[in-house]
């Protein structure tokens, strides 16, 4: 099995699934003769032609509005938006118009369109090219939200939302891009939407996350392993609608939980993550939940030590298992 | 003189299919006033004023083939796409087999596959990309197919109005943008809205033709769409069409239209209701003869008649079907 990195597992995803069927089509700023500005769709123009690799003007409502109605008439479109940052302008399409299409239509209408986006800090990309922006679309039923974390479960995981009857924010991190690397089958595959992935099984603590913070946790993990203590490590892969089912049953078998996401804390995706673990897992608690979260401040400054000071990492992480564990 | 819609190629027939469907679309809305009115609906959203630029553009596409994707106000899109006056009543009394949402929408957010009616909702001219992204597939899949999409000139200062219309501009995408224009957004006029004199300068800036036209007369209407549909099934690319016209009604029903209007200008605007001018040309062309208007008036009171009384007998969706169609597959309904 090669080991390929994060961006290649998205390249690969594409490029099979383009040719797998011919009604799937890329459209989005740079991606065509320059292949992205993160060469997320490098060779894709070469191979498939500029129709189905469209460079668009940018404008990113029209971008996903386009695409919204290319996939109401059977199109299978990946949109790209350059940077999560600036979705912004593309927030009414998406919400208005692709979440509730479906619903509003009462199943007469449907809109499989995948929206693809790198998100994330650490890359000294200031306040607009640094943002998690999940929490924002994840109290939008009609829509989903994958953020993997592995190669694998890029390439498993963007062919199940290309193939989805449904709209999919795929959100990329953009860190993880060339530091993440693993094995990823040549064979075509796909994995589950709305279902959590054990990354590491443990007794003592658990701890819930996603996207670049999953490899900090299991870092740390290791370490706390040599000291006699079993940390399971749940990957959330989809952060919208969650896998409630997998979270419960994490959360009640170990009855101490470390939540953790590189956003800010309040309202994000591990608040709704705590909320359920309160609902249904009380009794089987023996700390409370933590939560360990970005500050919430608007978002991440641009000047390395206040990038630091906001960005999640393995000794952030380590240090909040470890004062679980000792709860 | 030749009769303009022998000019134009148009069989009497369809001229008469028209008006017939103008007509309709007049009777029904007004229809729908009363019955909000006397309390039977909650809820109106008019287009009489603007029947005539509605009929024209719809009967000049292939109706078995575009794609619309209408406004609110498009009964007369419609109705000429294949929509019933039933179904539309199953709308407004917000019923289970309302083909448009099932009773989940408010009336005149209008959506039916089958007619190649694109689903639209409330924020206005977000349905600007979608018919652009339509477009642009069925370019990809080598068909001739046109969509047509339709806004109000309040509308036009929307980004998605500029961002799709670009987009079909660099790309000559086969899109026709019929802007209704009916002088108000709610109650702010045309001068407080456009900084150009017509929506249809801004054509120029997304490279396709624009036209200022009579919205009053549905065979200047066709004539212009037609050529649009024309042109972008030749792949020559988008067209940008303003028809004139004048809200004859309120807003919606929710909205009283003294309070920025004068009753004077109504009644000036009323002058020219296209109603009465087509009336007019129908019955010149000698495609009308009083005892054939009195049969067609009589027909339309009975079929209005008799969708009404379906509609009210109708049953609504369960409540708990509130909780289906969430996502694929979730015809069961969606998680508690």
């Amino acid at each position: 099995m090669p080991v390929i990195s994060y961006i290649d597992a998205v390249k690969m995803a594409l490029r099979e699934e383009m040719e797998r069927d011919r009604n799937v089509f890329i459209l989005g700023e740079d991606v065509g003769k320059k292949g992205g500005v993160f060469k997320a769709t490098e060779g894709l123009y070469e191979q498939f032609g500029e129709e189905r690799v469209l460079d668009t003007p940018l404008a990113e409502s029209a971008i996903a509005g386009v695409a919204i109605g290319a996939a109401m008439v059977g199109k299978r479109p990946v949109a790209e938006m350059q940077f999560a940052d600036f979705i912004m302008p593309a927030v009414n399409q998406i919400i208005s118009e692709a979440a509730r299409i479906r619903y509003r239509s009462n199943n007469d209408w449907s809109c499989p369109l995948v929206v693809r986006a790198p998100y994330g800090g650490g890359i000294h990309g200031a306040l607009y090219h640094s943002q998690s922006v999940e929490a924002v679309f994840a109290n939008q039923p009609g829509l989903k939200i994958v953020m993997p974390s592995t190669p694998y479960d890029v390439k498993g995981l963007l062919k199940a939302a290309i193939r989805d009857e449904d709209p999919v924010l795929f959100f990329e991190h953009k860190k993880a891009y060339r530091s993440i690397k693993g094995d990823v089958p040549e064979a075509d595959y796909v994995l589950p939407i709305g279902k959590a992935d054990v990354k590491r099984k443990g007794t003592d603590i658990t701890v819930i996350t996603y996207g670049l913070c999953v490899h900090f946790a299991l870092g740390a993990a290791e370490k706390l392993a040599a000291e006699g203590i079993e940390t399971e490590v749940v990957d959330l892969r989809t952060v919208y609608p969650l896998d409630k089912q997998a979270i419960i049953e994490s959360a009640s078998k170990t009855g101490k939980v470390l939540l953790i996401t590189e956003d800010n804390k309040e309202g994000s995706i591990i608040s709704e993550v705590a909320a359920i673990i309160a609902e249904h897992c009380l009794f089987d608690l023996d700390a409370p939940i933590q939560r360990l979260a970005g500050p919430d401040v608007p978002a991440m400054p641009y000047a390395l030590p206040m990038e630091k000071y906001f960005m999640m990492n393995p000794e952030k992480v380590e240090k909040a298992m470890r004062e679980l564990a000792e709860f | 003189m030749e009769l303009k819609h022998k000019k134009l190629g148009i069989a009497d027939e369809t001229v008469f299919h028209m008006y017939e469907t103008m007509l309709i679309t007049r009777r029904l809305d007004e229809r729908m006033w009363l019955l909000n009115r006397s309390g039977k609906i909650p809820f109106v959203v008019s287009g009489q004023g603007q029947e005539a630029a509605q009929i024209g553009a719809a009967f000049a596409l292939n109706r078995e083939e575009d794609f619309v994707l209408p406004y609110y106000r498009d009964f007369g899109v419609v109705l000429a796409f294949g929509m019933t006056v039933k179904d539309l009543m199953l709308a407004a009394f917000a019923k289970a087999e309302d083909p448009n949402s099932g009773g989940r929408q408010m009336p005149g957010h209008f959506g039916q596959k089958k007619n190649r009616i694109v689903t639209g909702s409330s924020p206005v001219t977000t349905q600007v990309p979608h018919a652009v992204g339509i477009a642009l597939a069925e370019k990809m899949d080598k068909k001739q197919t046109v969509s047509l999409v339709t806004f109000g000139e309040g509308s036009s200062n929307q980004g998605d109005f500029h961002e799709g219309a670009n987009f079909a501009g660099v790309h000559k995408l086969p899109v026709i943008f019929l802007c209704e224009n009916n002088q108000y957004a709610i109650s702010v006029p045309v001068s407080k809205q456009l900084a150009s004199v017509r929506v249809s300068d801004r054509a120029a800036g997304y490279g396709m033709p624009g036209y200022t036209i009579d919205g009053n007369d549905p065979l200047e209407v066709y004539k212009y769409v037609k050529e649009a549909a024309d042109r972008a099934r030749r792949g020559e690319g988008p067209s940008l069409i303003e028809t004139m016209t004048y809200r004859l009604t309120p807003h919606t029903s929710d909205d009283d239209d003294r309070s920025y209007r004068s009753a004077e200008e109504v009644k000036k605007a009323k002058l020219s209701d296209p109603l009465d001018t087509f009336r007019s040309y129908v019955k010149e062309a000698g495609l009308l003869p009083d005892e054939k208007e009195e049969q067609l008036e009589k027909s339309i009171l009975t079929m209005i008649n008799e969708a009404m009384e379906y509609a009210e007998n109708a049953p609504f969706a369960k409540p708990e079907s509130a909780l289906q169609f969430v996502y694929a597959g979730t015809e069961q309904g969606a998680e508690k």
